[in-house]
């Protein structure tokens, strides 16, 4: 469904990732894990059209997106809960996720995608008139996921939904993931907590200083004894 | 004061601030998206106003040129984003500020050249001169009454677009977060251009209702309008729709009873009070009366 191959991204003279590839299949959740400026967010970035790879090909469903504006390819289906959320503060909750649909072409199903988003998370119906920035952190979360939803993705990207959040709203963020993808949503999860997510995975990819050190399927990554070591705390 | 003096330059005060208002929402509105102070919004207004000139000469009833003027500025507006800024995407803030400068000097030099340097006089339509008396001796001009009423038509109308309509709401967050927004999928060159068409239209308008005001229409008629919009933009807190129409209020009637109140002799310096009191708004709050206190985004 989406597959990158030998992409190289630069922040002005720094090359943040060094010639990365993988694949992500319909149906599947697929994480990359790793330390802090591994390289990660670049790589979600780059594949939402906010940055452009220097070299490589970044293509889904056989079309390429290297060359498409990030509007033009959120079009195509692929929308992205951010890394820090980025919830629009003055905006009120409401407005928020209706931006998340600005590219649908079904409006006439809106309501009941809000009514499917409030199921996954009430405290959001409980608080859709108030502005975004009023909301706690782990309702940001939520509202970034929620947002990232109205696009009704069939590739979703999360960027560190757990950053910063307290172990209980992590456990409900990493339920609701798995809930998500027996759906049948298509889902790229980047994550520093590399425990919760190798538990909730298929497959998985390892990145570090800009590469791809390891991949394979989540739960061997799980208990390879070098990934204990660096990522899972022994 | 007597109360009727007090009652007409409270007025004279709304219309003034009316005025600033439209002028100062179209920079308020360009800067919060793209951090480009639009010096060159002046021109524009200017643009209006000479258009109607021109209409008004070729015979054509104002309720037919003031349109077709307002139309014409909306089209400034979008060649100015198209050939001057779009290629300046990104470049860094004194680069835009210097090409807005570029483009107004260019445009008031065009203005010169096909214009000529004399005033000419501005076809005020005949309903919109004279006084209409009320009591106390209070008279009230109609090119006053009908400014404050179109601007807070304008008001209203632009209200409803920014919390209620597609555009607008995506024209509010990408103003607060461009990078959220293109992730949300909204085009943020859509929103760019409407931000330069909606304020090109105000700025419009008020090259009419400023040319009604003043009667005449020359080559630099836009520098002081854009000059005091840009005041009003900082009081209020720059980038801040809210502020900069609070701020344009705050100024037109700091003016007008400024003049109203001091001895004789000083009211000449009444501009000299007014960047004065810019510089200590500058030190003592920065950020404007509604302007975020937020850190700089990187």
């Amino acid at each position: 469904m989406l597959a990158l191959h030998d992409v190289r991204v630069f922040y002005g003279a720094i090359e943040a990732v060094k010639g990365i590839s993988f694949e992500v299949r319909q149906g599947e959740l697929v994480t990359i894990v790793g330390a802090n400026g591994a390289g990660k967010t670049t790589t979600l970035r780059t594949i939402s059209g906010i940055y452009r790879p220097a070299t490589g090909s970044i293509t889904f469903e056989g079309q390429d997106l290297t060359a498409l504006p990030s509007h033009e390819i959120v079009a195509l289906g692929i929308s992205q809960s951010p890394e820090g959320r980025l919830i629009f503060g003055s905006l009120s909750v409401r407005d928020n996720l209706m931006l998340g649909a600005t590219r649908r072409a079904d409006r006439a199903t809106i309501p009941e995608d809000l009514d499917y988003i409030f199921s996954l998370f009430p405290v959001l119906g409980e608080r859709i008139n108030q502005s975004g920035g009023t909301l706690s952190g782990g309702e940001q979360q939520m509202l970034a996921i929620g947002r990232a939803l109205m696009a009704r993705p069939r590739l979703l990207l999360l960027d560190e939904p757990s950053l910063g959040l307290a172990p209980m709203l992590v456990n409900r963020i990493f339920a609701v993931i798995s809930r998500l993808k027996e759906t049948g949503v298509t889902i790229l999860l980047v994550e520093q907590n590399a425990r919760k997510a190798l538990e909730v995975a298929d497959r998985a990819y390892v990145m570090e200083t800009g590469h791809i050190i390891l991949e394979g399927d989540a739960r061997s990554l799980a208990t390879n004894p070098e990934i204990k070591k660096a990522y899972l705390g022994g | 004061m007597s109360a009727a003096e007090f009652g007409q330059q409270f007025i004279n005060a709304l219309s003034l601030g009316s005025i600033y208002a439209l002028v100062a929402i179209g920079l308020a509105m360009v800067f919060s998206i793209l951090r480009l102070i639009n010096f060159a919004h002046g021109e524009t207004l200017m643009i209006g106003a000479v258009a109607g000139v021109v209409l008004a000469d070729r015979g054509l009833p104002w309720l037919i040129w003031l349109p077709l003027a307002v139309l014409i500025t909306v089209g400034a507006g979008w060649l100015m984003e198209r050939v001057a800024y779009r290629p300046m995407r990104g470049a860094p803030d004194v680069t835009l500020l210097l090409t807005s400068l570029g483009v107004s000097i260019a445009l008031q030099n065009g203005a010169l050249l096909t214009l000529g340097s004399q005033p000419r006089p501005f076809p005020t339509p005949a309903v919109l001169g004279g006084q209409i008396p009320l009591a106390g001796g209070v008279q009230i001009s109609r090119v006053n009454l009908v400014t404050i009423a179109i601007a807070i038509v304008l008001m209203i109308a632009l209200t409803w677009f920014v919390t209620r309509t597609q555009t607008g709401i995506a024209m509010r967050a990408t103003a607060e977060n461009a990078m959220a927004a293109r992730l949300m999928g909204i085009n943020t060159n859509t929103v760019i251009i409407a931000a330069f068409l909606i304020g090109a239209a105000l700025a419009g308008v008020a090259g009419f209702l400023w040319g009604s005001r003043v009667g005449r229409v020359e080559y630099d008629m836009g520098f002081i309008p854009v000059l005091k919009a840009f005041v009003a933009t900082v009081i209020g807190g720059f980038g801040s729709i809210p502020g900069a129409v609070l701020g344009a209020y705050i100024l037109g009637f700091g003016e007008i009873f400024l003049v109203a109140l001091l001895p004789d002799y000083l009211t000449s310096y009444r501009d000299a009070f007014i960047f004065v009191a810019l510089i200590l708004i500058l030190l003592i709050r920065p950020q404007g009366i509604l302007g975020s206190t937020e850190p700089e985004k990187i």
